[in-house]
């Protein structure tokens, strides 16, 4: 220890000589490599999120000029009704999405991280719905959930399942739900990568003493697999309160917020208040609100995982 | 050895044992092993799911061979009854959809050039930084994962209007670019941090600048890496939905998901559902086929900054 310290201080002092240009030299070559990558997410990701703020500050309707407009969209916003059942919405989405995911996607990753060859290729087939863009998706559900006509309608009709025979998507009190699904069976591929992840991480050792301790599997599996997956549930968890707080493409797709307001989120609300009603001051106050609440929640997900760890590559670099 | 690298050591070690725990999987199922009734429930739970991923994947393809006829009055679920390429002919012929092919081609491409390019030598430049500026931008950059992009659409479109870059496709690949930026930064730095000290260290003795170095011995280690951010890139472009939505308005420029939602709220073909299951089954061909013959690297980059 003591020798390899001595041997750093001597390179170092033979390095001394041309210390300063070596240093420049190093910093141009940050500037170089770095200075692209942050300009366009500068310009495009970083100005935007203040800007976004600053909006919420005015009016703006496309056609004329940005004007001042003080707090009276923001006290506007803590007086709307449409904006408090969206934000309700967006709470029930977020909830009834974690309810509906994680727990199935823990058990599906569980599933696919054993060893059974047939449990691969499931796995495999598991991950298709990712693969289909959110439009093509969107109207394959649309077209499986058609009153009358669809194939979940010819079911209920034909195998006298009359609960299947609904109108899914155009019922209040069926919509959101059937959005929840939905999303659900687009995500959860994806949460069960997760959790399969992490299954696979657990040491096999663990097991062994369980099992030598005299463990069943349910006792095993609420004291070696349920504690060694906590990083792998907060991380999906985050995840998909994230994703659920500011989602958009499906009920856009799918419901544009209807029937009346029930699928109205808080994203929807903004893209209508905006692009629909070009009233963009006071959309770009939802747009805060929901920057605000997924920022909130992923720096949550920093701190209860030391994510920030990520970062650890400092200490190896010269 | 250790003094001299201690984190490249630390990485090394990690990357072993996550190779050991992978050799080490037969023995993971220990306990499961011991259950016959659990693993057959397993078994047919397991089953319940695959039948939900593919039963409506399985309709979407019946439906789409059938003709409007057929497709009201045959069995939904068995493949009964006469089967037709019509829905596809009429699609070809009703949507454009050689243009918007086109468009999400290009889109895709750009995407995957800006991004791979600027990830891969700003990733170079953090792990070997020579400066606390790369370290700066580095937590600066790792911000943006956190940042909705839904929440910034109106400023995107007020800036792409006063830029001049609104419904414009280069403005479209910026924008998309640096939504995907983050994660292509953290996932390049991941891996670009696995790279021996000992390397670059014979590197300089063989006099290279900082620049050979990347072009000589980055470029060719982060190969794998350069698949796997470039699957994320491409299918976050090829899929993206917002994005378009906001940022371009004419057919010119018009990409796959906004022209398929189109096709499918014009009144006349939405209502004829073999050929808006014909178009979405069209547009997931390509990327089942890639999916297929690059699955590995598609779970990396479809698992993004959530696996590690």
């Amino acid at each position: 220890m003591a020798a390899s310290t001595a041997f750093l201080r001597d390179s170092q002092v033979a390095r001394r000589s041309g210390y300063d240009t070596a240093r420049r030299r190093n910093f141009l070559a940050d500037l170089l490599g770095v200075s692209p990558t942050l300009a366009l997410y500068g310009a495009f990701i970083v100005i935007p999120t203040f800007f976004a703020l600053f909006l919420s500050f005015t009016n703006w309707d496309v056609i004329g000029p940005l004007k001042w407009a003080g707090f009276s969209n923001w006290s506007r916003f803590f007086s709307d009704p449409t904006a408090h059942h969206s934000l309700l919405v967006t709470f029930e989405l977020a909830g009834l999405s974690w309810l509906a995911q994680t727990p199935l996607a823990m058990a599906l990753g569980i599933f696919v991280a054993g060893t059974q060859r047939y449990r691969a290729v499931y796995a495999a087939i598991y991950l298709v719905p990712l693969l289909l863009s959110t439009v093509g998706l969107s109207l394959m559900w649309q077209d499986l959930l058609f009153p009358q006509f669809g194939g979940l309608a010819w079911l209920g009709l034909h195998l006298h399942m009359t609960f299947l025979s609904r109108n899914w998507l155009g019922s209040s009190d069926l919509a959101l739900l059937t959005i929840v699904v939905i999303i659900a069976w687009q995500f959860v591929p994806f949460h069960t990568l997760i959790f399969q992840a992490g299954r696979r991480a657990v040491p096999a050792e663990l097991y062994d003493a369980a099992t030598v301790d005299g463990a069943n599997v349910r006792q095993a599996f609420w004291h070696v697999t349920l504690p060694q997956l906590r990083y792998s549930i907060v991380t999906s968890s985050t995840l998909v309160l994230v994703g659920s707080l500011t989602y958009f493409d499906i009920i856009y797709i799918l419901t544009l917020g209807g029937p009346g307001d029930t699928t109205r989120v808080l994203a929807m609300d903004m893209y209508n208040t905006g692009f629909v009603e070009t009233e963009f001051g006071y959309a770009s106050v939802i747009a805060t609100v929901l920057g605000v609440l997924g920022i909130l929640v992923a720096i949550t997900l920093v701190r209860f995982t030391g994510f920030g760890s990520m970062e650890g590559g400092r200490e190896g670099i010269s | 050895m250790t003094a001299i690298a201690p984190a490249h050591s630390v990485a090394l070690a990690r990357s072993a044992e996550r190779r050991r725990v992978r050799a080490a999987a037969p023995a993971l199922s220990g306990i499961k092993g011991r259950s016959k009734v659990l693993r057959f429930v397993s078994f047919v739970l397991g089953t319940i799911w695959l039948v939900i991923v593919l039963g409506p994947i399985y309709y979407m393809v019946l439906t789409s061979f059938r003709s409007t006829t057929q497709y009201l009055t045959a069995n939904a679920w068995l493949p009964t009854g006469s089967f037709t390429l019509s829905s596809y002919t009429s699609m070809f012929h009703g949507s454009g959809i050689g243009t918007l092919f086109r468009d999400s081609a290009e889109l895709a491409a750009g995407t995957i050039a800006l991004v791979a390019v600027l990830s891969l030598l700003s990733a170079y430049r953090i792990v070997r930084r020579g400066s606390r500026f790369a370290a700066v931008s580095f937590r600066l950059i790792l911000f943006g994962i956190a940042v909705p992009i839904q929440a910034i659409v109106i400023p995107l479109f007020f800036i792409t209007s006063k830029l001049h870059i609104y419904d414009k496709m280069y403005g479209l690949v910026f924008v998309t670019a640096a939504s995907l930026i983050p994660v292509a930064v953290l996932l390049m730095v991941n891996y670009v941090r696995l790279i021996p000290r000992e390397l670059y260290d014979a590197m300089a003795v063989d006099g290279a600048n900082q620049w050979s170095t990347f072009r000589n011995l980055v470029v060719p280690m982060a190969r794998p890496v350069l698949a796997v951010v470039s699957i994320y890139a491409g299918l976050g472009a090829w899929n993206n939905f917002l994005l378009p939505l906001i940022l371009t308005q004419s057919n010119n420029d018009m990409v796959l998901p906004l022209g398929m939602y189109r096709f499918a709220t014009n009144s006349l073909y939405g209502i004829n559902v073999p050929v808006v299951m014909a178009f979405v089954f069209f547009t997931m061909a390509p990327i089942l086929v890639l999916y297929i013959v690059l699955r590995r690297q598609f779970v990396k980059g479809i698992g993004g900054f959530a696996l590690r």
